[in-house]
């Protein structure tokens, strides 16, 4: 069994074979000769390319198994409820998650943690309250905390970084309080790559008496996680950075927390009984899935985690992984010997991406000279502000790997920043 | 991709790295800000304007090549224009970014933006023309026309791309 991402990530990954070109075959978007220039999709971080397996997945599923979830009573309706419930099962396998049921099916993270800062958080959260961020965080880690705590007269506070954009974890600790509420941090930073040693910082709050809500959305497409190992409260996870369909994610919560929350929106789906008088709402995981679910978004999304479990026979990603490790690695060697180069964000343990800025070239200038090449990449601030704030820029270009990229993509990249340089005389 | 000299014209990267009339103008009577909030590029724009004329139109900011060469060119075009004209050229400016292709000529001449030839200062403009082919560039291009034309109508106001 390999590493998952509740420990850091091992110095010398184990490396069973990794057969990347056969692994390319599996992504329709990468078959070669559809683009010109070539395709080196290195924005898998905003969004991740679907495998044939999910794509058929959702496919079949609407093609033979489609019906509405709950309620009907004809067989097909027992085949959607089977793929759904199932998909549940799937999913909180990915997550280490004991019970499925802890598993709430969402939009994706930012929904997840909208649904956390209102159903757990809000009732209790009173005015000199406090909800406790990181530097790191993307917006949809910020803000919905930031829209519950001015509703309370709460407050938030940010825990600082280094200049390597690791997160301070004494200094976290430091502003661990007698009012704090909610602690909320990513398990990987989305602009940066950093990992966030979360179980050390699930280990801090416990002791404290304060949840932890863990976004990750960007540690997921890299491995299995241990909800249980890290020892956190809530985990949030978008299926579409996961190589699943867009507009499915997953919210899993200590059972215990799941219970006693109130329900995060109201409609069909989430009750036991609805009289004028009053509602009786369903248990968990029901309780928070009002209306209609994206049914084949869930199955699309087990489909990924079935697809991911099948890269290699630990089931765990682990030779993906290392091959993302080394192509990282080289990618950051290789673009640091670019003069007036610097790579923005080198904390010790980081996956997938790999931000930096060029002297007097723009990054959204370099953004525009990489597409020429054929690379895609992100320009901009990469929904994270406050981080950009912290860094002193405005923004950075920000290329992100997954295990379906190659060394073509990042002789691509390189000669995309070369070229880049070129142009504006550098 | 023989089409990205098409975009960084050499007149463009010029303006980028030595942008014209940087910096307030002195006597200003008119400001705004302009910013885009998906890419973090801000402008501040002064002018002078005496008589119904622009005299003199200055900016301060960081952007992209785009938006740092368009706000350079436009300080020099709208020097000394009437208000009228310069809201005018604004119209004009849109239309070469971001109308059809063809609307306005391109046959390298650089007489674009519809303007009379004989004004080298809007001549020039002619050369974002190869802005039209980069969708999500344009805005880079138009953020400081639309701050001009905030501070042409200003009170101080702060625009956005949004």
């Amino acid at each position: 069994m390999a590493q998952p991402l509740s420990r850091p990530l091992p110095r010398t990954p184990p490396a069973p074979a990794f057969d990347v070109e056969r692994v390319r075959r599996d992504f329709p978007v990468l078959t070669p000769g559809l683009f010109e220039p070539r395709l080196a999709y290195l924005d898998s971080a905003a969004s991740a390319q679907k495998p044939r397996a999910v794509i058929d997945a959702v496919s079949d599923f609407y093609s033979a198994s489609y019906s509405n979830v709950h309620r009907g009573i004809h067989p097909i309706a027992a085949r959607a409820d089977a793929a759904y419930e199932g998909a549940r099962a799937t999913v909180a396998r990915w997550l280490g998650a004991p019970r499925p049921r802890d598993v709430v099916f969402v939009r994706g993270t930012t929904e997840a943690i909208n649904l956390v800062a209102r159903s757990f958080l809000r009732p209790g959260l009173a005015e000199g309250d406090e909800v406790l961020v990181t530097e790191l965080e993307h917006h949809a880690n910020v803000v919905p905390w930031q829209i519950v705590c001015e509703e309370a007269g709460a407050r938030l506070v940010a825990a600082p970084i280094d200049d390597r954009g690791a997160l301070l974890v004494e200094e976290l600790e430091r502003r661990i309080g007698p009012r704090t509420r909610m602690i909320a941090v990513a398990h990987v930073s989305n602009a940066l790559g950093t990992v966030v040693p979360v179980a050390e910082v699930c280990r801090i709050a416990r002791e404290r008496g304060v949840p932890v809500l863990v976004d990750g959305a960007q540690a997921v497409p890299h491995g299995p996680v241990d909800v249980a190992a890290l020892g956190c409260d809530f985990y949030a996870i978008s299926g579409h950075k996961m190589f699943g369909p867009t507009g499915i994610g997953a919210l899993w919560a200590r059972g215990e927390h799941l219970e006693a929350m109130p329900p995060f929106q109201g409609g069909g789906g989430m009750i036991r009984s609805v009289a004028f008088e009053g509602t009786e709402y369903a248990p968990p995981p029901a309780r928070f899935e009002a209306g209609t679910p994206h049914v084949a978004g869930a199955v699309g999304l087990a489909a990924a985690v079935e697809y991911l479990e099948g890269l290699d026979p630990g089931g765990a990603m682990a030779a993906a992984a290392a091959h993302e490790e080394s192509l990282l690695a080289e990618a950051t060697a290789r673009l640091a010997e670019i003069p007036g180069l610097r790579v923005v964000g080198t904390a010790p343990e980081k996956v997938g991406v790999l931000s930096f800025v060029v002297d007097g070239v723009h990054p959204h200038d370099v953004g525009t000279v990489l597409a020429a090449e054929g690379v895609a990449v992100r320009a901009g601030h990469h929904c994270a502000q406050p981080l950009m704030d912290r860094l002193g820029l405005a923004a950075t270009t920000r290329a992100s790997f997954a295990f379906y990229n190659d060394r073509d993509d990042v002789d691509a990249l390189v000669r995309g920043v070369v070229r880049a340089r070129e142009i504006f005389g550098r | 991709m023989s089409d990205l000299t098409e975009l960084y014209q050499e007149v463009i990267l010029d303006h980028s790295q030595r942008p014209r009339n940087f910096g307030p103008v002195p006597g200003a009577n008119r400001s705004a800000r302009g910013d885009n909030p998906l890419c973090g590029d801000k402008l501040d724009l002064t002018l002078a304007v005496r008589d119904g004329v622009v005299e003199r139109a200055g900016f301060e900011g960081s952007g992209c090549a785009i938006s740092v060469a368009s706000a350079s060119l436009m300080t020099e075009a709208v020097a000394g224009r009437p208000v009228a004209e310069a809201e005018a050229l604004f119209e004009r400016f849109h239309r070469l970014v971001a109308g059809e292709e063809g609307a306005t000529r391109s046959d390298g001449g650089g007489d674009g933006a519809e303007s009379s030839p004989d004004d080298p200062a809007v001549a020039k403009l002619a050369v974002f023309e190869g802005v039209r082919r980069y969708p999500i560039r344009v805005k880079c291009a138009t953020l400081p026309w639309h701050t001009l034309r905030a501070a042409l109508r200003s009170a101080d106001e702060e625009v956005t791309t949004e």
